[in-house]
C-alpha cells in the first residue's frame, strides 16, 4: 500500500506546488475569518472608510451580519448607509460616471479582491502609500504604483516618505514578522493611529475582504471536517469488504 | 401470441422483464460472468474512478446548469450567485471545478497504465484508439467548460486558443471569427461553448465511453503481465486466472473510491483553488477584452502541449507540433513492435524510453505554466523533441529490445 500512497503524494504534490509571487515582496498578513471580532471590525472600518467608492456587489448586508455575529438592529445603525433591505447587495452610492471624471477610472468592486490578488496584497496596498507630490492625490503606492486611490486612511495613519532601506529604523513597516519587511517608510506627518493600531485596522480590512471573497468557506471547512470524517471510516470498511471476498481468490 | 422464454431461467418481475429484453444477459456479460484477470494492481483503479468522476461532472454539471446565465453580461455574476447564494451551490461548484482538474489526473495516470502493461496492443487496438477519443473530447469538453465562468483566464484563454485556427493558410482568419462568431472572444462564443459544453460534448463523450467499455468487454481486459487469460479456461470456459468483475471487482474499486475520495475531498473543502492550479487566481477577475492579463497561462492539464506550441518559433509549425502531440498517441497500436505486452518482460532500452517520456511529460507541464525565458524555451524543445521521439523510434526500439520470456500464467 505505501507504493500507492506515494504515487498520490507526488501526483498531488506536484499539481499542488504554489505559484511564485510575482512583483514585489508583499507583506504577509495571517487571515482568520473565523476570529468574528476582527471581521466585525474590519466590516465597520470596510463600512466608514471604504464603502463610499468600493463596493461589494456580490455580498449581501444580511449576509455579511449573519455570517459574523451581527445583529440587525446593529448592521442597520452602524453598517447601512447606501440600502435599507439588508437582502441587498453592498453597493457604493457614488455615481459611475463622476467616479470616472474625478479619478480616472471607478474604484473597483472588492468582492473578489482578496481570491485575485490575495489578503496580502491588499495588506500591503493599505500599509504603502507615501507622499509623492507629482500625483494629483498627493500620494502614490508601493504595491500599485499610479494608483488613482487618495491616501483615505491618512488622517489615521498619517502621511510618510521613503527612506532607503538599510537601518533598523521600521516606522510604518511593522507587520512582516521574520518575513521580508517590504519598502521602508519616515512617518513625516502623524495620524490618529500608532503604527501597531493602524497595522491592527488595516489587517481587519484584510480579514474582513478575505471573508467577503468567500462567504462559504468556513461551512465548506466544517462540512468537509464531517466528509472527511466519514470517507476515513468508510476506507477501512471498504477494505475489511475486500479482503472478504478475495479470500476465495488464490 | 407466443414469446420467446429466456434462456436465464429467471421468473417473477425480472423474468417478465428478460422475456423482453436482455436485462440479465447485460448484467451477467458486463458484471457477474465478466472475467477480469485476478492480478490486478494499483494501476487498474483508474479506469473506475475514471467513470466515478465523469458521473459526478455530469451530476453537478446539472445543477450548475440550473443556474448558470450563458451570457457574456451575466455569465460571471452567476458564478458568484451559485458560490454564495445557491443553497450547497459552492459545493456543487467545486466538485465540478476540482472534478474537471481530477478526471484529467485519473486520465492520465489509466493511460499511462496501458503504456507500462501494453494494453493498447492487438486485439485491444480500438479500446485504445476510443480512449485516445475519449481524451480527445475531454480536452475540448474541459477548454468549453473552463471559458464559461468568464474570467480574466477564461476570456483570454478562450481568445488564444481559438486564435490558433488563424495560424490554418488562406482560411485560418475567416475561421477564427466563424468559430468564434464575432470579430473577438464575445457573448455569441461563450453561448456556443456553453451549447458544446452541456449538450454536443458530454453526449459524445458518454458515447465513446461505452464504446470503449464495450471493445474492452469482447476482448476482454488487459493485465500487468501482459498475457492472454483465455488460453487457460476451466471446463465451464472460465479463464483459469479469471476472477467474476461482481463482487471481486467491484468491492476492490469500491475501496479505490474510498481512498480516491480521501484525496479529493480534501481539495474540495479545503484547497479548491489547490494554490492557483483548479482555479486560476486572474479568473476571479470579471473577463475584460480591453485588459490582457499579464501572463496567459492554461489550466495545468493542458501545459504540457501549450510548451510545445510555444516551443516552436512558427505559429502554425507549433499547431501543428502540440496537435501531432496527440494525434500520435493514435498510432501507437501500431508503433510498438515488442514480441512481449508488458514492462515487466521488456527490455531496458523499452524501460529507459518510457521513464523518460513520463519525465519528460511533466517537465513539459512545468515549463507551460512557467513563464517562457531563453532556457525554459531551450527545455521545452528537447523536450518537445524527445516525447516525439518516444513514440517515432518505438518500431526500432521495441523491436531490438532484449525481452524476457512471458510466464503461461499470471503473477501476483
Amino acid at each position: 500500500m505505501s507504493k500507492h500512497g506515494l504515487i498520490l503524494t507526488l501526483v498531488l504534490g506536484f499539481t499542488g506546488a504554489a505559484h511564485a509571487a510575482g512583483g514585489g515582496a508583499l507583506l504577509h498578513y495571517e487571515t482568520d475569518i473565523s476570529n468574528k471580532a476582527s471581521v466585525q471590525r474590519g466590516a465597520a472600518n470596510f463600512m466608514n472608510y471604504c464603502s463610499g467608492c468600493h463596493s461589494l456587489k456580490y455580498l449581501r448586508y444580511g449576509r455579511m451580519a449573519e455570517d459574523n455575529g451581527i445583529t440587525e438592529g446593529l448592521l442597520k445603525e452602524n453598517l447601512m448607509f447606501t440600502a435599507d433591505k439588508p437582502g441587498q447587495p453592498i453597493v457604493s452610492a457614488m455615481p459611475a460616471e463622476a467616479a470616472k471624471n474625478w479619478f480616472g477610472q471607478v474604484p473597483p468592486d472588492l468582492s473578489l479582491t482578496a481570491r485575485a490578488r490575495g489578503a496580502d496584497w491588499i495588506y500591503s496596498f493599505l500599509k504603502t502609500f507615501y507622499l509623492d507630490p507629482s500625483k494629483p492625490t498627493g500620494v502614490n503606492n508601493k504595491q500599485l504604483a499610479g494608483a488613482s486611490m487618495p491616501h483615505v486612511l491618512g488622517q489615521l495613519e498619517g502621511y510618510k516618505v521613503p527612506v532607503e532601506s538599510h537601518g533598523e529604523d521600521d516606522h510604518g513597516g511593522h507587520g512582516g514578522h521574520g518575513a521580508p519587511s517590504g519598502p521602508k517608510f519616515e512617518i513625516v506627518q502623524a495620524g490618529l493611529l500608532s503604527p501597531a493600531e493602524y497595522d491592527r485596522f488595516v489587517g481587519d480590512i484584510t480579514n474582513f475582504l478575505s471573508y467577503a471573497a468567500e462567504p462559504g468557506k468556513e461551512t465548506m471547512h466544517s462540512r468537509g471536517k464531517w466528509a472527511l470524517l466519514y470517507i476515513f471510516l468508510l476506507i477501512p470498511l471498504t477494505y475489511l469488504i475486500k479482503r472478504e471476498f478475495w479470500k476465495d481468490v488464490h | 401470441m407466443g414469446i420467446q422464454v429466456n434462456p436465464h431461467g429467471t421468473t417473477g418481475v425480472v423474468g417478465w422483464i428478460d422475456d423482453r429484453f436482455p436485462l440479465t444477459k447485460i448484467w451477467k456479460d458486463h458484471i457477474s460472468e465478466y472475467y477480469a484477470p485476478k492480478n490486478f494492481n494499483f494501476w487498474y483503479y483508474f479506469g473506475s474512478l475514471a467513470t466515478l468522476v465523469l458521473v459526478n461532472q455530469l451530476l453537478t454539471g446539472i445543477f450548475l446548469a440550473m443556474h448558470y446565465k450563458p451570457s457574456a453580461a451575466e455569465a460571471f455574476a452567476s458564478v458568484e450567485y451559485i458560490m454564495r447564494d445557491v443553497p450547497f451551490g459552492d459545493l456543487i461548484r467545486y466538485l465540478h471545478s476540482t472534478g474537471a482538474s481530477a478526471f484529467f489526473i485519473v486520465v492520465y495516470l489509466h493511460m499511462f497504465r496501458a503504456l507500462l502493461y501494453g494494453s493498447y496492443r492487438k486485439p485491444r487496438e480500438l479500446i485504445w484508439i476510443f480512449g485516445c477519443l475519449i481524451y480527445l473530447v475531454l480536452c475540448a469538453e474541459a477548454f468549453a467548460g473552463y471559458v464559461l465562468p468568464w474570467g480574466q483566464m477564461s476570456y483570454w484563454g478562450a481568445q488564444v486558443i481559438i486564435s490558433l485556427f488563424g495560424a490554418i493558410p488562406v482560411i485560418g482568419q475567416d475561421l477564427v471569427i466563424w468559430v468564434q462568431g464575432d470579430y473577438v472572444p464575445s457573448d455569441a462564443t461563450l453561448n456556443r461553448l456553453f451549447s458544446l459544453h452541456v449538450v454536443a460534448l458530454p453526449f459524445v463523450l458518454v458515447g465513446l465511453v461505452v464504446a470503449h467499455l464495450m471493445a474492452l468487454h469482447e476482448v476482454g481486459s488487459n493485465n500487468p503481465d501482459g498475457i492472454d487469460i483465455k488460453k487457460n479456461k476451466d471446463e465451464n470456459g472460465v479463464p483459469l486466472d479469471g476472477i467474476a468483475f461482481h463482487p471481486y471487482y467491484t468491492v476492490k474499486d469500491i475501496f479505490g473510491v474510498a481512498v480516491f475520495l480521501a484525496f479529493f475531498f480534501a481539495i474540495v473543502f479545503f484547497a479548491p483553488e489547490m494554490g492557483g492550479y483548479f482555479l486560476e487566481k486572474p479568473n476571479f477577475v470579471e473577463a475584460n477584452p480591453s485588459v490582457t492579463p499579464e501572463h496567459i497561462a492554461p489550466v495545468w492539464y493542458f501545459t504540457p502541449y501549450y510548451a510545445m506550441l510555444r516551443a516552436v518559433p512558427d505559429k502554425l509549425g507549433g499547431v501543428i507540433v502540440m496537435f501531432s502531440a496527440i494525434g500520435i498517441l493514435f498510432a501507437l497500436p501500431w508503433l510498438d513492435r515488442s514480441n512481449v505486452r508488458s514492462i515487466r518482460y521488456k527490455g531496458m532500452l523499452t524501460k529507459i524510453a518510457l521513464a523518460v517520456f513520463a519525465v519528460t511529460f511533466v517537465v513539459l507541464g512545468w515549463l507551460g505554466v512557467e513563464a517562457p525565458s531563453e532556457t525554459k524555451t531551450t527545455m521545452a524543445r528537447i523536450g518537445t523533441v524527445l516525447y516525439f521521439l518516444f513514440f517515432l523510434l518505438m518500431p526500432i526500439y521495441s523491436k531490438i529490445d532484449s525481452t524476457k520470456p512471458e510466464p503461461s500464467r499470471v503473477t501476483s
